[in-house]
C-alpha cells in the first residue's frame, strides 16, 4: 500500500485521472470517483491525501475535507484489511440484525466503528443496504451476503484471507 | 376492487436467465428493437407516448415521466443531461439492483430511447457506491453496447450519438433526492438544491437535465414498442403499467414482486409472498420504504399504485414493504428509523438537521425505559412543525413514520414510558 502521509499518484494513475475528469462537463464531476481511487490505491484518505487531490482539481482542500467528512465509504483513518458492515436498519432489525452484530462484537472483541488489532477487520453498523429480501445481512469488502446466523458468520470471517 | 389480473412479466421476463445481463441474450428476447423504432419516430412523439402510457416515476416520487420530459426548454442549443438516479437507498427497497444485476440493457436501451426524447448527448447512471456488484454488471453492459454500436457515435447507422458515464456515489442516502444527487456528481457533498429553478431548467453542471430511476427508464423500451394503450392499460386510472414491489420482513417469501399496480397490499403479502411467517398475526406494515407512514391490518385492502396508500395518509414511495408480525415492538422499531434520518440528514437546514436527532434521542430513551410522559407530544408536536420547512423533501418523509408509528401505536409508547416512571 502507498504511503498516505505522503502521496504520489503514479503516471498511470494520474493518466487513470485525467480520463475520468474529462468524462464531465467539469472536471470536477470526477472529484468522487477520484477520492475512490485515491482509498484503493492509499488504503484511507488522509489529509496530506486531500490536498495532493485538491491540487488535482485546483479545488481548496477545505472542499475536498468537507466532501470526504460527508460520505460514509471515505475512511479518515487506516481501516482494516477487511471492512464487515453489518446493516441494523428497519428490515434487518426485524430480522435479528441486533444478534448478528452481538456475535461478530464477541467473536472480534470489538465495538462497531473499531478495528481488530491484528489490522484485520474493521467492523461497522450501518444504515439500508438495500438487500432486505435477505436479512439480516452485510457487506464484507465488496460483497453482499445475507440470510445470516452465526454459523454462516463464523464460516464466511474464516474463509477471508 | 378493480385489480387487474394480468400476470404479465414486462421488469422480469428474463429474470430466470442465467445470462440475463449479456447483450447475445437481451437481443435475442427481442431487446434493442425499441429503440431501431424510436430512432424513427420525432423526439416529441416518444414524450407524447410516455405521457399517454400514463408512466410515472418509480423512484419515490411518482412524478409524470413524460410531463417530466416536456419541461426541457425547446429549441434551447445549450447540452442537455439524462441522470439515472440509481442511488438505491430508501430502506426496504432493493428492485433497482435486480433490474441492475438482471437485465442491464433494458437500462441502456431506456436511456438512449429517453435521451433522444430530450436532446441528451450524455447521459449520467448514479449508482450507489455500495452496488459494487450491479456497477460491475451494468459496467460490462455498457462496454457490449458501445462494441456493438448501440452507445457512442452514429448509433446503428443514425446521426444519434449518445455515451453513458457510470459514477459511483460513496454512501450518502440524500444523493437519492434528485438535486442533491446532482450536487455530488458535480464533486460536492450531496447537499439539495432550492428548487426552482428545477433540474430540468438548470440541472447538472447548470445545464437541462432529466433526473430518472432506473425501473422508470427500463419501462420505456416496452412502452415504445407496444405503444401506450397496453402499458396504461395494465394499472389503474392514476398510474399505467406493473411494477416491482419490494418486499421484507416477516413474510413466508420476501423479495421482488412483479405486479400490475391495482394489486392490493393484501395480495401481495398474503398471495405473492406466502403470508406471515410461522403463522402469526400481522401488526403493521410499511407500504413504501421507510418514509411511508406505517398502516394497520385493516388498512391493507388498498391497491398498490399512487392513490391507494395515499387514501390512507400514506404514499407508495418506492413499494419497498416492510411486513412486522405481532412480535415487533413498534416503540423500538420508530428508534430504529429514527436513527435512520438523524443519520442521514445532510444537515443544511436545521429544522431537519436539530429534530431528526432529538427525536432519535427521545425515541431511544423511551425504549430504554427512562422516557417521559411529554415526550410523545414533544416528538409530534416537533415533527409537525418541521415538515414543509425545509429545501427538499428528507424531513418530510422522516415525519411519516414519526407521526403513524405514535399515533397508531400509542398506548405501546405510554406503556413502555408508564413502567419507566414506576422504575
Amino acid at each position: 500500500m502507498s504511503d498516505a502521509r505522503n502521496p504520489q499518484f503514479t503516471p498511470e494513475q494520474l493518466a487513470e485521472i485525467r480520463r475520468l475528469q474529462g468524462l464531465y462537463p467539469d472536471k470536477r464531476g470526477a472529484l468522487l470517483p477520484v477520492l475512490h481511487l485515491a482509498q484503493e490505491v492509499y488504503g484511507y484518505v488522509s489529509l496530506e491525501v486531500e490536498e495532493y487531490v485538491a491540487g488535482l482539481f485546483e479545488l481548496s482542500p477545505a472542499h475536498v475535507h468537507e466532501v470526504v467528512t460527508f460520505y460514509t465509504l471515505f475512511f479518515q483513518k487506516p481501516k482494516g484489511r477487511h471492512v464487515v458492515s453489518v446493516c441494523h436498519n428497519l428490515s434487518c432489525h426485524l430480522m435479528n440484525a441486533k444478534g448478528i452484530i452481538g456475535h461478530l462484537e464477541d467473536r472480534l472483541g470489538v465495538a462497531p466503528g473499531e478495528t481488530t488489532p491484528d489490522g484485520r477487520i474493521t467492523l461497522l453498523t450501518v444504515e439500508c443496504l438495500c438487500a432486505c429480501e435477505q436479512a439480516p445481512m452485510m457487506q464484507v469488502d465488496d460483497r453482499y451476503e445475507g440470510n445470516l446466523t452465526p454459523e454462516k458468520v463464523d464460516r464466511i470471517l474464516d474463509g477471508l484471507p | 376492487m378493480g385489480e387487474n389480473k394480468t400476470s404479465e412479466r414486462i421488469f422480469t421476463r428474463n429474470f430466470h436467465l442465467a445470462d440475463s445481463h449479456r447483450l447475445t441474450r437481451y437481443i435475442e428476447t427481442g431487446g434493442y428493437t425499441a429503440l431501431a423504432k424510436a430512432l424513427g419516430m420525432e423526439p416529441a412523439a416518444i414524450t407524447e407516448e410516455v405521457k399517454k402510457a400514463n408512466l410515472r416515476g418509480l423512484g419515490g416520487a411518482a412524478f409524470a415521466t413524460g410531463v417530466k420530459w416536456g419541461f426541457i426548454p425547446k429549441g434551447s442549443t445549450a447540452p442537455k443531461y439524462l441522470v439515472i438516479n440509481a442511488d438505491e437507498g430508501e430502506p426496504g427497497t432493493f428492485k433497482d439492483r435486480y433490474l441492475m444485476e438482471r437485465d442491464p440493457h433494458a437500462l441502456i436501451e431506456g436511456m438512449l430511447i429517453a435521451a433522444r426524447a430530450i436532446g441528451s448527448r450524455v447521459g449520467f447512471v448514479y449508482i450507489r457506491g455500495e452496488y459494487v456488484k450491479p456497477w460491475r454488471i451494468l459496467d460490462g453492459a455498457v462496454k457490449e453496447a458501445y462494441a456493438a454500436g448501440f452507445l457512442g457515435k452514429n448509433i446503428q447507422g443514425s446521426s444519434f450519438n449518445f455515451d453513458i458515464v457510470l459514477h459511483r456515489g460513496a454512501g450518502a442516502y440524500i444523493c437519492g433526492e434528485e438535486t442533491g444527487l446532482l450536487s455530488s456528481l458535480e464533486g460536492k457533498k450531496g447537499w439539495p438544491k432550492i428548487k426552482p429553478p428545477f433540474p430540468a431548467i438548470k440541472g447538472a453542471f447548470g445545464h437541462p437535465t432529466i433526473v430518472n430511476n432506473v425501473e422508470t427508464i427500463m419501462a420505456v423500451p416496452h412502452i415504445i414498442n407496444r405503444g401506450a394503450a397496453w402499458f396504461a392499460g395494465l394499472g389503474t386510472k392514476s398510474q399505467g403499467g406493473t411494477r416491482l414491489y419490494s418486499v421484507s420482513g416477516h413474510v413466508v417469501k420476501p423479495g421482488v414482486v412483479e405486479a400490475p399496480v391495482s394489486v392490493t397490499l393484501r395480495r401481495l403479502i398474503y398471495d405473492h409472498c406466502g403470508g406471515i411467517r410461522g403463522g402469526r398475526k400481522l401488526k403493521a406494515v410499511v407500504p413504501g420504504g421507510s418514509s411511508a407512514a406505517i398502516l394497520t391490518p385493516d388498512e391493507i385492502d388498498i391497491q398498490m399504485d399512487v392513490d391507494g396508500p395515499k387514501s390512507k395518509g400514506s404514499m407508495i414511495g418506492s413499494a419497498g414493504i416492510i411486513v412486522m408480525d405481532e412480535t415487533v415492538s413498534i416503540p423500538e422499531a420508530l428508534m430504529v428509523v429514527a436513527r435512520f434520518y438523524a443519520h442521514e440528514s445532510c444537515g443544511q437546514c436545521t429544522p431537519c438537521r436539530e429534530s431528526t436527532g432529538w427525536i432519535y434521542k427521545m425515541s431511544r430513551r423511551i425504549v430504554e425505559g427512562k422516557g417521559r410522559k411529554e415526550d410523545l407530544d414533544t416528538i409530534l408536536d416537533v415533527a409537525k412543525r418541521g415538515a414543509g420547512t425545509t429545501i427538499c423533501a428528507f424531513y418530510d418523509g422522516a415525519v411519516g413514520p414519526y407521526i403513524s408509528y405514535i399515533e397508531k401505536f400509542r398506548g405501546e409508547f405510554e406503556d413502555l414510558i408508564r413502567n419507566s416512571a414506576r422504575a
